[in-house]
């Protein structure tokens, strides 16, 4: 390991430490957190007893179906706006103040057009990772070197193939930049929609847990939400970087 | 007026127009359910603003993103300094400030609210998480891209750490910290509102989450319109000034 890393995992692990110590001494009492052991603890007999299982497998599944729309519609969006110069400028404005937006305040509309199942859900988690992929996909696209459209001109491809097997393959590592503010947005959608107003899921799960004062269930949930965000970020960053490598950027 | 304002001017018009047909158009669709239409809208808005109900939930709102967000740049500011001038710091510290803004940080909020209690300082803390991160990110980018002759003109007066922000590192890297402060201020007020929607008994998001559960969507539509005017103006407003730093240098 290098010093560095070194470094790094002694501060998260003196981190861990301190908690510990602190929740031990009675400075952090039982209602508020349980010791870091003890949440490990509860997070295993959870997934050992499988008690959970729906609510999980209900919540990632859903935000992996908005991912996957955010990501196919949203470099679709992208590719199509980079050709048309008008409209972009126009939506600019947009895609610049989107995110101070709370996407949040259209959840009651998309369960009044969808019902209460997963749809209005799914409905949110897509509206919030749609422009992110979008806004970078387009960065990406911005910088595909002339010499390659001229490339694609001399072998004659068309405008789909141009766009699959030159200029997407080019801005892939933008394209995931986009993927990996996508992955958050989506879990924060799927999850913020579940906290709001729905009868499953983690994020119900959650709030069920909170307003019970049950932190052997609360606590275990939101540490596995964010190891498997950090898990998908780091590795979607390991690719970023090993695309960027081969470039020789 | 340059002709480039008079061109941005006129896209965020045609894009304001563009939506407002869109509204009316998706309410023909979707019906008095669930929508109300643009001019019934701004109607109602109308005599929300002027109720007497409305005022202590906007100043409570107002005050809570206020005290968010000062804290928000007071602490990302500090942190981006420290992380961008101490170079090793820097290097342990960024990747996990990387990761934990990739989180998604809703899923924090029941311990937020377990340790600060339902009420003000939860909000705050809320808001605050959310945009001390991108500042603190766009500050050590700028720190360290600060060129190398100012910091040693800077030693060369015998400045000390103080005087060295003041009058070196602030001024030369403005332009990327005021990027960083333009995404915080979106993100603190996201998270606000997302605090106030979870749990208050004041605030435009409560405001917005009564209406929800009392399928209220006159208001829900008052409420949402107003969140969007404010964050869509303001952020353009930081947008253009953002623009204008970085093209001064």
């Amino acid at each position: 390991m290098t010093r560095l890393g070194l470094y790094r995992a002694l501060v998260v692990v003196a981190a861990v430490l301190l908690l510990e110590a602190l929740c031990l001494a009675g400075v952090i009492d039982r209602i508020t957190m349980q010791p870091p052991h003890r949440i490990l603890r509860d997070l295993a007999v959870i997934l050992w007893s499988g008690s959970q299982n729906a609510a999980i497998a209900k919540t990632l599944t859903n935000a992996s179906i908005a991912l996957g729309l955010a990501l196919v519609i949203g470099v679709a969006t992208a590719v199509v706006l980079h050709g048309y110069r008008a409209l972009r400028e126009t939506l600019d404005p947009l895609f610049a103040t989107y995110y101070a937006v709370p996407v949040f305040a259209f959840y009651p509309l998309l369960i009044v057009l969808f019902g209460l199942g997963d749809t209005p859900q799914i409905g949110i988690g897509f509206m919030l990772g749609v422009v992110a992929v979008i806004v970078n996909t387009l960065n990406g696209l911005d910088r595909v070197p002339r010499v390659l459209r001229k490339a694609a001109r001399i072998e004659r491809l068309g405008t789909l193939e141009t766009a699959l097997r030159v200029d997407l393959p080019y801005a892939a590592p933008y394209v995931l930049t986009g993927a990996k503010f996508a992955v958050a947005y989506s879990l924060i959608g799927i999850i913020g929609a579940e906290f709001i107003m729905s009868r499953g899921g983690m994020g119900y799960e959650i709030s069920f847990a909170y307003n019970n004062f049950d932190n052997a269930v609360m606590y275990p949930l939101i540490v596995l939400i964010l190891t498997v965000s950090i898990a998908i970020n780091t590795a979607l960053s390991f690719w970023e970087r090993v695309l960027l490598a081969r470039r020789g950027l | 007026m340059s002709a480039e304002t008079l061109k941005s001017a006129r896209n965020a018009l045609v894009l304001i127009a563009g939506l407002l047909i869109a509204w009316q158009a998706l309410y023909w669709l979707v019906g008095d359910a669930a929508l109300r239409p643009p001019l019934a809208t701004f109607r109602y808005t109308a005599t929300l603003v002027t109720s007497e109900m409305f005022w202590p939930h906007l100043s409570e709102s107002m005050r809570a993103f206020a005290a968010a967000l000062a804290i928000a740049v007071g602490a990302g500011l500090s942190l981006g300094f420290w992380l961008g001038f101490h170079r090793f710091s820097g290097q342990v510290f960024e990747p996990m400030l990387v990761a934990i803004y990739s989180i998604p940080k809703i899923t924090l909020y029941p311990i937020l609210l377990l340790t600060f209690g339902l009420g003000m300082p939860a909000k705050i803390a809320f808001g605050a998480i959310h945009g001390i991160i991108p500042i603190a990110l766009f500050t050590i980018n700028a720190v360290r891209n600060v060129k190398p002759i100012l910091i040693k003109t800077g030693r060369v007066h015998g400045f000390g750490p103080a005087e060295m922000v003041r009058s070196i590192l602030f001024p030369a890297a403005l332009p990327e910290i005021f990027t960083g402060f333009r995404i915080g201020f979106s993100l603190t007020l996201i998270g606000t509102m997302l605090g106030e929607m979870f749990a208050a008994q004041r605030g435009l998001g409560y405001l917005l989450m009564t209406a929800i559960g009392l399928h209220n969507v006159d208001l829900i539509m008052a409420v949402t319109l107003l969140l969007i005017a404010f964050a869509a103006l303001v952020s353009s407003i930081l947008l253009a000034i953002d623009r204008r730093l970085h093209r001064r240098v």
